[in-house]
């Protein structure tokens, strides 16, 4: 019925040099050859690891300074997070800022490395480190607990800095 | 009453001129900002956040000391009245912390409302803020904050009026003023925890309810508070399946915009204690076992069968809902056919005030004599009944939710019976006798009505899910956590318990002995209260809404507020 309308774009008989195959296939090895020589794009996972730049957005942490986490437990990050990731408990401390995550877990699972959590955070508390090793053998292994989430302010310098400069 | 004529934004009202702006325009839907202004205080004109313009005067004036006159035209939302609006945002946050990641209040702050409606956004101040003592315990309940208060004295004077002591007062001048009690004083009157819920800001707080949860991760329901016979109408805060705070909700009949320490504080925790009775539970040798429903239900059905019908004796509870007491009535007079039925009163002679306090401390006494817990004619009373299991003419005791063993001579003479049955929501005195324990739902996992001591009917509305019901299907306020989680999310879901509506039991023990009460939902129960009990005619649950419905009243019950 519609065969006005089908148009065959591919010619039935290839031409005589097609026919010979030889010489295409010569220009094939030729560009496989050249390329051996290339210098290599491929990073040697895991003997060589990729360094991200400070603009990357890698597993979010948070922040340790004088040996205690700077998160208030406002509770924002929980409240913006787009996949319901983060699960806070506030609790009191002596400190001078009154509050403290008494639990702050994270579920790697549902995380989806969006930064709004980092973005809306009002001490810089929680921010998105360069590490993307993420792998887990089971679910429960993917809840990050205050264990797994503070790190010193050292090893996050340079994310900190990204964020002045670009704020 | 004079009635004058007045034009505000462009819309014509009339008012009574005894009343102020601010008033009229709420009664008539335009709001005006305000921060010290309470409809139940008195008048304090401090804050300035009610300036409105009103023509032919020459400077703007407060919304609320100014009295309505004849011809009187207001502009609440021009030019002038932003622009002062503006200025009275910008100095009333001067000194103000930003505090709001650890302050409470965040999230039903009118601070924080207030600041993205009608302030500028930025502020000229580049000089230090005051600084003013922080974290003080102001009484047993109420943490202050100096920093965060804008001094509005809303506190001052509910304590100066409403609680009727003068416990609060401001101290030094200018932007050194300070909230303090006075010398050797505490905020400790029954009702302190009321300047919390009217603290525009988040100065004064709730210690007991500190830091467990921001407001917005919470769903809030409307029901009915168990302290005492007043039942004030409250709002329960449930996050993760737990009851964490309860608040008052207005209603000018009951109890206006408050309710006491002791209702805020001593009625919910039962609910997520950890004595909670989590699934019916059978005595086997001598120590209480849980079983399925099944079984314990046929287990009470097969003891009740047991004995004669005058050996029998039943107890409703002024603590169940007109439901469970209306069915538990029915099952006694109809299906064990036994004459003793009664219930227990809880009355503290003399511990009630003119306030909200009653000294009758159930919250259905009414309700459960109304819907027929009485002895049948030659029946036995509660008093008769406990000398009759001492005696040994009564052999089984079957009890609703009530901690009877914790009345006085009641724990002595419970051993003497040859079978006990009671319904409970947590581990008491009186569970610790019984052969069959029935996990009861409490009052925050239930639908139904109690009646109040001035015989109107409020309802009571689930807000903490058990394992036969479910947020979503049931009809449940949800926050944010509860509508999206996950079925495979541990979170959002909280600790759910095996307990059941008492009526519900009763009406499965009915069904195990023989006589099918068929009702699906609470509201159909309620349908049948109202057809067969005369002082209920005409109710619904859509009659007795949010606020309730009175009662027909009865020739002999006075009713006083």
């Amino acid at each position: 019925m519609n065969s006005e309308r089908s148009t065959i774009i591919r010619k039935k008989d290839l031409s005589l040099w097609e026919r010979m195959y030889i010489p295409e296939i010569v220009k094939g090895m030729k560009l496989t050859i050249r390329q051996m020589f290339a210098p290599t794009f491929t990073t040697q996972y895991p003997d060589e690891r990729f360094q991200p730049p400070a603009s990357f957005r890698g597993r979010p942490v948070l922040v340790e300074e004088n040996g205690v986490e700077r998160c208030v437990a406002c509770g924002l990050c929980s409240r913006v997070c787009p996949a319901l990731a983060i699960e806070v408990q506030a609790g009191e401390t002596e400190l001078g800022k009154e509050r403290y995550p008494e639990k702050f877990e994270i579920n790697m699972i549902r995380c989806i490395f969006c930064g709004f959590c980092e973005e809306v955070c009002p001490e810089e508390a929680i921010i998105m480190s360069q590490e993307y090793e993420l792998a887990f053998t089971k679910p429960q292994d993917a809840l990050f607990g205050k264990d797994k989430l503070v790190v010193p302010i050292e090893k996050v310098q340079t994310r900190l800095n990204f964020l002045r400069a670009n704020r | 009453m004079p009635t004058v004529k007045i034009t505000i934004d462009g819309t014509q009202i009339e008012a009574d001129n005894k009343r102020t702006i601010i008033e009229v325009a709420r009664e008539h839907g335009i709001k005006i900002p305000h921060f010290c202004w309470h409809p139940k205080l008195s008048v304090s004109g401090n804050c300035r956040m009610c300036l409105v313009e009103i023509e032919k005067m020459p400077k703007l004036a407060i919304a609320c000391s100014t009295q309505v006159a004849d011809g009187m035209v207001v502009h609440t939302k021009n030019e002038r009245v932003v622009h002062a609006r503006n200025a009275v945002m910008e100095f009333l946050l001067i000194n103000h912390p930003l505090d709001c990641p650890i302050c409470d209040e965040a999230g039903e702050c009118k601070l924080q409302d207030y600041t993205y409606k009608y302030s500028t956004g930025y502020s000229r101040f580049d000089e230090d803020k005051v600084h003013k003592p922080k974290r003080i315990q102001l009484g047993p309940h109420v943490m202050f904050d100096a920093e965060r208060c804008i001094l509005c004295s809303r506190c001052v004077r509910f304590c100066d009026e409403i609680a009727g002591v003068h416990q609060l007062q401001f101290i030094q001048r200018g932007d050194h003023t300070e909230l303090t009690t006075f010398p050797g004083e505490k905020l400790d009157n029954p009702y302190s925890m009321n300047v919390v819920d009217i603290c525009p800001v988040g100065a004064l707080t709730n210690a007991d309810f500190r830091f467990k949860a921001r407001v917005w991760e919470m769903s809030f329901t409307d029901t009915i508070c168990q302290g005492c016979a007043r039942g004030c109408n409250i709002e329960v805060g449930v996050r993760n399946n737990e009851t964490l705070r309860l608040t008052p909700r207005r209603n000018d009949d009951v109890n206006g915009y408050w309710m006491c320490d002791h209702g805020r504080l001593d009625t919910f925790k039962f609910v997520n204690a950890e004595n909670r009775i989590k699934a019916p539970m059978i005595r086997k040798d001598g120590v209480l076992v849980e079983v399925g429903w099944d079984e314990a239900i046929a287990r009470v059905a097969s003891e009740l069968k047991s004995f004669k019908k005058s050996e029998v004796a039943a107890l409703g509870s002024p603590f169940a809902t007109n439901e469970d007491n209306h069915i538990f009535q029915r099952f006694v007079k109809e299906v064990l056919g036994t004459k003793n039925v009664d219930f227990v009163r809880h009355i503290v002679e003399g511990d009630e005030d003119n306030i909200l306090l009653r000294s009758d401390k159930t919250p259905n006494s009414i309700g459960a004599a109304e819907v027929g817990v009485a002895p049948v004619e030659g029946g036995m009373s509660f008093d008769a009944i406990i000398e009759g299991i001492h005696e040994g003419k009564i052999k089984a005791l079957y009890a609703l939710e009530d901690d009877v063993a914790a009345v006085p001579g009641v724990a002595e003479v419970l051993p003497k019976l040859e079978f006990f049955a009671v319904h409970a929501a947590n581990e008491n005195s009186t569970t610790r006798y019984a052969d069959v324990v029935l996990a009861a739902a409490t009052f925050a996992e239930k639908n139904g009505t109690m009646v109040n001591f001035q015989r109107r009917v409020q309802r009571l509305r689930p807000a903490v899910t058990t394992l036969e019901l479910d947020r979503a299907m049931d009809g449940f306020e949800m926050s944010r956590w509860d509508k999206f989680a996950a079925h495979n999310d541990k979170w959002g879901k909280g600790p759910r318990r095996d307990a059941r509506a008492s009526w519900k039991i009763v009406a499965s023990i009915a069904a195990a002995m023989g006589t099918k009460f068929k009702y699906n939902s609470a509201d159909e129960v309620f349908n049948e209260i109202a057809q067969r009990v005369e002082s209920f005619k005409g109710l619904s649950y859509l009659k007795v809404g949010k606020k309730g419905a009175p009662l027909k009243a009865k020739a002999m019950a006075p009713v006083h507020a």
